[in-house]
């Protein structure tokens, strides 16, 4: 293959050392991001998702943290055990990563113009005035209004939605070619959601930035996102087409997930929940870590190893015994 | 500020296409609109927008007043006061005139030795006063170094600053600055602020610590390294900021503290050393006299009591105009 895909994530693990013992986040993880494409990672709380994200960043906490195998490559370049000096100069005009909470993510002591500018002038060299030049323009490009006016403006001045785009702004000023969303929606009100996501689509598909969009919000996913990588436990179950995998699931916990949301065309009573909780990630169960809760298990998901990657179409991807059976469409229960 | 339409049209005026500056019609129009940037704000940085927000303080200015005053007292003290009236060295005190309550003449009264009370209170202020401001600046650096280190690092950095920070909170700071100043022979005022110094530090050490652990922990910490910022930037820019407020409050309390415990050392004979004086040994000396001349006590404890008001006052506003979220 001739052309370097702009990320690509290769057996991810991430390990945290805890007073409890070793915690596994993420065991083995994969996925490719193009420049313009958009690729979701959506999963439960814990599932290791932000850790991901963390790990691409390179801003895992240093001590705890360790990355034992796996590599990540940005356009060729292997970020893992790169040296903080070369990674820092990567963040913000590479890569750059918008949080989940944008009122704690800004520095509260700070207008929110300057945290937009020190951008443009730390990282980009320029002068006060034509940083605050800069910082204004991109504000107003986010959709703040009267950015000029809003410049000195503090943090906690700002609604919800208006702190995201704040955020956004400060982590597009450099126009980073990979921008990774750690959930930027979560913690605004559903209006406001539907507007950031525009946003995001929209620098985008102006830049050509790729996305990793990382999630629990189905619905979003579906509207945005190319591709999905479903995670549980620090794995990934399924991969794909978003298109494709809404259609056709391979593997029961996307299965299960999908069941989860209310559909507006179906009358349904009470929506099928996933019995049980992911497992406690400092003692996974051997074999597939979804077994315990999986209404199809057989006996080999109870033991080591865990199922292979099968693939049951063209980039579908699904980490199950049964892959083939859930995608041809049989339910079958143990 | 008042006017709201005129910063809308300066902030369009000032940035037409972007970011093309440099342009002659570029400097015609942000010179137009000159007027205008003032009302919009130029980026002011973290002291401007205190200062922006002291300014509307009203018990700011009270305590700028009250600081004036010291200040001036403190630097030119022979506007207000004779110096030789203050000292039987040069004939200024009469100890015919011993304890004689506050007159025309002597509005303060006259101490034991006759001495002018309102002239040794002018002139007591500025050994009090340095000693203060100095302890004060020089505990609140060198606590902020170790302490920021010590919380950012964590590890065995922390470990080792922690022990020695305990070992010497562990002094007590009168014992230890007796000992201390005993064992260097007295060396008066500067003796008397290294020993504030070398015991005081450590209080906010502590605090710039545990306040340095709770910010390093933020997001906005976080989201400053995924924007890749370095470890001094991320301390002096993100945590120091965030963490530096309520040290700064206790500082300036302890500006209060500071005085008194001048006054304390002097008052044991091991602080300023006679024929000089402070606000501390001017009441020390004044206690033994209390009841028969209570005005020898009285008006420098006045001094001393507001100006410590004054201090303490201004690291209120301080506090409140560093703290963004204070503001309305």
């Amino acid at each position: 293959m001739s052309h370097t895909p702009l990320l690509v994530v290769d057996d991810l693990h991430v390990r945290f050392r805890t007073r409890d013992g070793l915690v596994s986040a993420v065991n083995g993880m994969s996925f490719t991001l193009d420049e313009g494409e958009t690729v979701a990672v959506l999963g439960e709380s814990g599932s290791g998702k932000s850790v991901t994200a963390q790990a691409i960043m390179g801003i895992l906490p240093p001590k705890i943290a360790s990355i034992p195998t796996g590599s990540i490559r940005y356009a060729g370049r292997e970020l893992v055990g790169l040296r903080e000096r070369d990674y820092r100069q990567l963040r913000g005009t590479k890569i750059a990563m918008v949080f989940q909470d944008a009122l704690s993510a800004l520095n509260p002591v700070t207008s929110v113009g300057r945290q937009v500018s020190e951008m443009f002038r730390v990282r980009g060299g320029m002068s006060r005035k034509r940083a605050k030049a800069a910082a204004i323009e991109v504000m107003g490009h986010v959709g703040i209004p009267d950015p000029a006016h809003r410049y000195s403006d503090y943090p906690h001045q700002f609604s919800g939605g208006m702190r995201q785009r704040v955020m956004i702004a400060t982590m597009i000023a450099l126009r980073p070619s990979v921008l990774i969303a750690d959930e930027p929606t979560t913690a605004l009100d559903v209006t406001v959601q539907a507007q950031i996501m525009d946003l995001l689509k929209e620098i985008q598909r102006e830049t050509g930035t790729g996305l990793i969009l990382i999630t629990h919000d189905l619905g979003v996913v579906a509207s945005v996102a190319d591709r999905i990588a479903v995670m549980y436990a620090g794995r990934v179950m399924e991969q794909g087409d978003v298109d494709e995998i809404y259609a056709r699931q391979a593997n029961p916990y996307t299965v299960g997930l999908l069941e989860s949301i209310p559909q507006i065309d179906q009358r349904v009573g009470r929506l099928p929940a996933i019995p049980g909780l992911p497992p406690n990630m400092l003692s996974v169960p051997p074999g597939c870590p979804y077994h315990l809760r999986c209404s199809m298990s057989v006996d080999a998901c109870f033991d080591n190893p865990a199922p292979p990657f099968t693939e049951v179409a063209p980039g579908h991807h699904s980490m199950c015994w049964r892959a083939e059976e859930v995608y041809a469409g049989e339910r079958v229960s143990r | 500020m008042s006017d709201p339409q005129a910063r809308h049209d300066g902030a369009h005026e000032f940035f037409p296409g972007g970011t093309e500056a440099g342009s002659l019609e570029a400097d015609r129009q942000s010179l137009a609109v000159a007027a205008h940037r003032t009302a919009v704000g130029d980026p002011r940085g973290m002291l401007g927008e205190a200062w922006y927000g002291l300014r509307r303080t009203w018990y700011f200015w009270i305590s700028a007043v009250l600081v004036f005053f010291v200040f001036l007292i403190v630097a030119f003290p022979n506007a207000f006061a004779n110096k030789d009236e203050t000292s039987s060295l040069t004939g200024g005190c009469d100890l015919m005139n011993s304890l004689e309550p506050p007159s025309a003449e002597h509005w303060f009264g006259t101490d034991q030795l006759g001495c002018d009370v309102y002239s040794m209170t002018i002139f007591g202020a500025r050994p009090s006063v340095t000693v203060a401001l100095v302890a004060t600046v020089a505990t609140v650096l060198l606590g902020a170094i170790v302490g920021i280190i010590a919380g950012f690092y964590g590890g065995w950095i922390d470990s080792l600053l922690s022990r020695v920070v305990d070992i010497f909170f562990g002094l007590p700071i009168l014992l230890g600055g007796i000992v201390i100043l005993t064992a260097l022979g007295t060396p008066g005022l500067w003796g008397v602020i290294f020993v504030l110094v070398v015991l005081g530090w450590v209080g906010t050490a502590r605090m710039i610590r545990s306040s340095t652990i709770e910010a390093k922990n933020q997001d906005y910490v976080l989201a400053a390294r995924a924007l890749g910022a370095n470890n001094r930037r991320i301390m002096s820019r993100h945590i120091l900021p965030n963490a530096i407020g309520p040290s700064i409050v206790v500082a300036v309390i302890s500006l209060g503290g500071y005085v008194g415990a001048e006054a304390t050392f002097s008052y044991l004979g091991l602080g300023i050393q006679p024929p000089e004086f402070s606000w501390g040994s001017i009441i020390s000396d004044a206690q033994s006299v209390f009841f028969e001349a209570p005005w020898t006590l009285f008006f420098p404890s006045i001094f001393l009591t507001l100006t410590v008001l004054a201090f303490i006052l201004m690291g209120e506003a301080v506090h409140d105009a560093l703290d963004p979220k204070q503001r309305t």
